[in-house]
């Protein structure tokens, strides 16, 4: 799965962000000229745009090989205080053999868990699935900046594949662009390993503290000018988390931003997907709005923990035309 | 005509190198079962609360125009059957419903609401059969908002003295409706609620090649325990119609549909008692500002005319852009079309169904041809994106026009079909010329963030019905009709009940 993950060169624009782009981030002042000079979203246009994808009726073949996808594209969270070293190794063996009763069930894309979790997990993976720790202060994200780089580099070094950052809403929503942006920037830097490779970025705007469709859009542009190789929703930790219309303006920021640039990002939305038709909901929607090559869980993620029982449920249905319990899948 | 494919921008680049993902996700076929609707073989016509046998026994076919395949065999009315049907409206008139009170009159309009939307799946089935419009808009559009129809105008039964029309405002008699055959059943929905919400009765025809959801919307009427008579349904061609129009016991004629027709009937009228209100054709301008939300823009536009393959009489017909986007907008407009699904109008998936009959096909690809010879040499051109469309039926791709001036024939002619054509503009003030500039006047929309720009615009544009930022919503709390040649008269709320009434 590591594998998979790594994009091929050239086509990142850590530093190969075209000109007219790279200007936009030189002072506060022209941030926010470039931000609030996007096109607005409409805030009943784009919720009817999803709506209507929502209708899409995804059936036998097309139904199985998305309830598959979907499964390979899931980040397996759990993110408590209570977590347990047990606990974490139990999410693991699952996210490795979500079926236990079925070799041909996919393995997830990631584990997702809190820093401190990272080698525990780490051991039972190995490079079959990645690890994801949430750093920067998550879910709050209010720390200092020296606090938050720690935070990102002990992920790191505790062998973390991927950085779920959160970004500093406060500043966002006061308008200091340029401040969110270098932080992001300062955070990539900080998932760069002693051999120079680097813990793949992914940056949570917590949408439901963004409140607007315009504020989403000018985060993801805001998030992939600053490098971030995948934005994401939420936290899971604020209502409202993952909504489909959120995840259409994300969706179309970054179709636009490989238009203007070539290169790809990833879309994960998290928090609130609990059932294998919202899901393929969302498949659908990746499909028809970003395009067909972002159906990969190199482009795109599920953050969930229950999703994936659904998942796996109607996926023994197709397969064997029964419903089983919820007690046949184990818990996480 | 260059059909070069926008829809996956440098696949090559991306992706893991493996196989495609757009075969893996190929929607598979998720097609709406016919079997809740039971078409009979043959159907007579409507009349008196029962279905009889036209009086020269002449019939005509109904064909699904999906598939070619015939449906049913429709009786014709002749001129002494809509005699027998008018003579039957006005029965009812004097004898039941003209007498009943308005609350009464309610309860039917309510019960009736409410069967449609009990029996919705059948008559969205049986619609998209007869006519070849998706499910998802027969389904999520026309039944819903028939029923809609019928629920308003029930509430106004009881309520007429409080419309603004006088205390006690009287129905005009009986009622001669033609309707056309783009929305079937919701057409007949605009006409058959206010009329009986006014204590008229009604003898109706609709479309020749889509008469089906009337003839079940007859067993309605029936199941509904309507009074015989007060909805009366005669099945035929041109002719059927014109009885209608100039049956001298007819008190009001409403008609929708084409401009050249209309005229014909308001020649027909003149002279004579009768009231009239006609909805007829459009060319409507879609005006695109440059400070528009854009991708909810680019739906509104692919809504504005591919919404019911482009046979709507209010359709975004003529896409008006501001200089400074157009390039990028058409580049966005293109990648959307690519993702509209063409076929089975049975399939859930389906966005752009069939066109309604091959007569119509014939004409739209005749105008397409028009103007592809028009902009030759020039630098607009003629696009559709690839799309692979069925072997049988009638099929048009979506597609639009660029570099498209006034003096063009699509842009002045109603081509009814899925059929855009594009225009630019520089400053406010050439927008609203240009959107005037034409002998329509139904509709229009404006898309821009600018509050102030949309009420001065809308002020400006000489059209019935002005969308802002969206496209082809329709409310029956909300009048709808045209100025100019798109007719004259108001449809839907509360101006929709003037005119049955005295």
């Amino acid at each position: 799965m590591s594998s998979t993950l790594t994009p091929s060169e050239g086509r990142r624009h850590a530093s190969g962000v075209p000109d007219d782009l790279a200007g936009a981030t030189s002072s506060d002042a022209s941030l926010r000229r470039f931000l609030h000079g996007l096109p607005g979203v409409d805030q009943v246009g784009a919720e009817a745009r999803a709506a209507m994808l929502g209708t899409r009726s995804i059936k036998t073949t097309a139904k199985a090989v998305a309830l598959d996808l979907a499964i390979s594209m899931v980040d397996l969270t759990t993110l408590e205080g209570q977590d347990t070293p047990g606990k974490v190794r139990a999410l693991c063996t699952k996210a490795l053999r979500p079926d236990p009763a079925d070799p041909s069930a996919p393995s997830t894309a990631a584990v997702c868990v809190y820093a401190d979790m990272v080698a525990t997990a780490k051991e039972v993976v190995g490079d079959a699935v990645n690890v994801a720790a949430v750093a920067t202060a998550f879910p709050s994200g209010r720390a200092a900046r020296d606090i938050k780089l720690m935070d990102t580099a002990d992920a790191v070094e505790a062998g973390a594949d991927e950085i779920d950052m959160v970004i500093d809403r406060g500043a966002f929503l006061a308008g200091r662009y340029l401040d969110v942006y270098e932080e992001i920037v300062a955070v990539r830097e900080a998932c760069r390993r002693p051999d120079g490779s680097e813990a793949h970025l992914k940056v949570i705007f917590e949408t439901g503290e963004l409140q607007t469709y315009d504020n989403v859009r000018r985060a993801s542009w805001l998030a992939m000018l600053a490098g971030a190789h995948f934005i994401k929703t939420s936290t899971g930790k604020v209502q409202p988390a993952a909504t489909l219309p959120v995840t259409l303006v994300m969706l179309e920021a970054v179709r636009d931003w490989r238009e203007a640039t070539g290169a790809m990002v990833g879309v994960k939305p998290a928090g609130g997907i609990r059932s294998a038709k919202d899901a393929i909901k969302y498949l659908v929607m990746v499909n028809e709005v970003a395009g067909p090559d972002w159906l990969s869980p190199d482009w795109f993620r599920f953050g969930a923990s229950t999703l994936l029982n659904d998942l796996l449920m109607q996926r023994t249905k197709m397969r064997t035309g029964r419903y089983s319990g919820p007690d046949y899948f184990t818990l996480d | 005509m260059a059909n070069d494919d926008i829809s996956t921008p440098g696949t090559a680049a991306a992706g893991t190198g493996a196989t495609s993902p757009a075969a893996i996700f190929d929607y598979a076929p998720a097609p709406e079962s016919r079997a809740v609707v039971d078409i009979r073989s043959s159907y007579g016509l409507f009349i008196g609360g029962e279905f009889v046998d036209p009086a020269q026994g002449r019939s005509f076919k109904t064909i699904s125009p999906a598939t070619e395949e015939v449906l049913a065999e429709v009786a014709e009315a002749s001129e002494a059957d809509v005699d027998r049907a008018v003579a039957a409206a006005r029965r009812a008139y004097t004898r039941v419903w003209s007498k009943m009170s308005g609350r009464e009159r309610g309860k039917y309009l309510f019960r009736i609401a409410r069967i449609l939307q009990e029996r919705s799946r059948e008559l969205a089935v049986l619609e998209s059969i007869d006519n070849g419009k998706p499910i998802r808009e027969s389904r999520d559009v026309d039944v819903p908002l028939a029923a809609a129809h019928f629920f308003y105008y029930a509430g106004w039964a009881d309520k007429l003295g409080h419309a603004g029309f006088g205390d006690d405002p009287q129905p005009l008699g009986v009622a001669g409706q033609v309707i056309p055959w783009n929305f079937p059943l919701m057409m007949l929905a605009w006409k058959i609620a206010p009329a009986l919400a006014t204590g008229n009765t009604v003898v109706l025809k609709p479309a020749e090649t889509t008469p089906l959801t009337a003839l079940l919307f007859a067993e309605i009427c029936q199941q509904a325990d309507l009074p015989p008579g007060v909805v009366n349904i005669v099945t035929g061609a041109g002719d059927t119609g014109r009885a209608v129009v100039a049956h001298p016991d007819v008190d009001k004629v409403a008609f929708t549909g084409s401009t050249e027709v209309g005229r014909s009937i308001a020649k027909t009228v003149a002279g004579t008692e009768k009231r009239v209100t006609l909805e007829l054709g459009g060319k409507a301008a879609n005006i695109v500002f440059d400070d528009a939300p854009v991708d909810q823009a680019v739906e509104g536009i692919v809504n504005g005319i591919f919404f019911n393959q482009g046979h709507v009489c209010c359709a975004g017909s003529r896409l008006l852009v501001q200089e400074s986007i157009a390039e990028e907008l058409l580049e966005r407009l293109k990648r959307r079309m690519a993702t509209l699904r063409v076929g089975d109008p049975l399939d859930k998936n389906t966005d752009v169904g069939a066109i309604n009959s091959a007569e119509q096909l014939a004409k739209i690809r005749e105008l397409a041809d028009v103007g592809e010879t028009e902009l030759a040499g020039g630098p607009g051109e003629r696009w559709s994106p690839p799309c692979d469309l069925p072997g049988t039926g009638f099929w048009f791709p979506p597609t639009v026009f660029t570099g498209v001036t006034q003096a063009h024939r699509i842009a002045r002619e109603e081509i009814f079909g899925p059929v855009l054509s594009v225009l630019t503009f520089r400053t406010p003030a050439e927008a609203v010329e240009k959107a005037n500039n034409s002998p329509f006047g139904l509709s229009a929309g404006i898309w821009t963030d600018k509050g102030s720009r949309i009420l001065w615009v809308a002020n400006q544009l000489r059209a019935g019905v002005v969308w802002a930022n969206t496209f082809n919503k329709f409310d029956p709390t909300s009048p709808f009709g045209g100025y100019k040649e798109s007719g004259y008269g108001r449809e839907g709320g509360r101006h929709g009940l003037e005119g049955y009434i005295r």
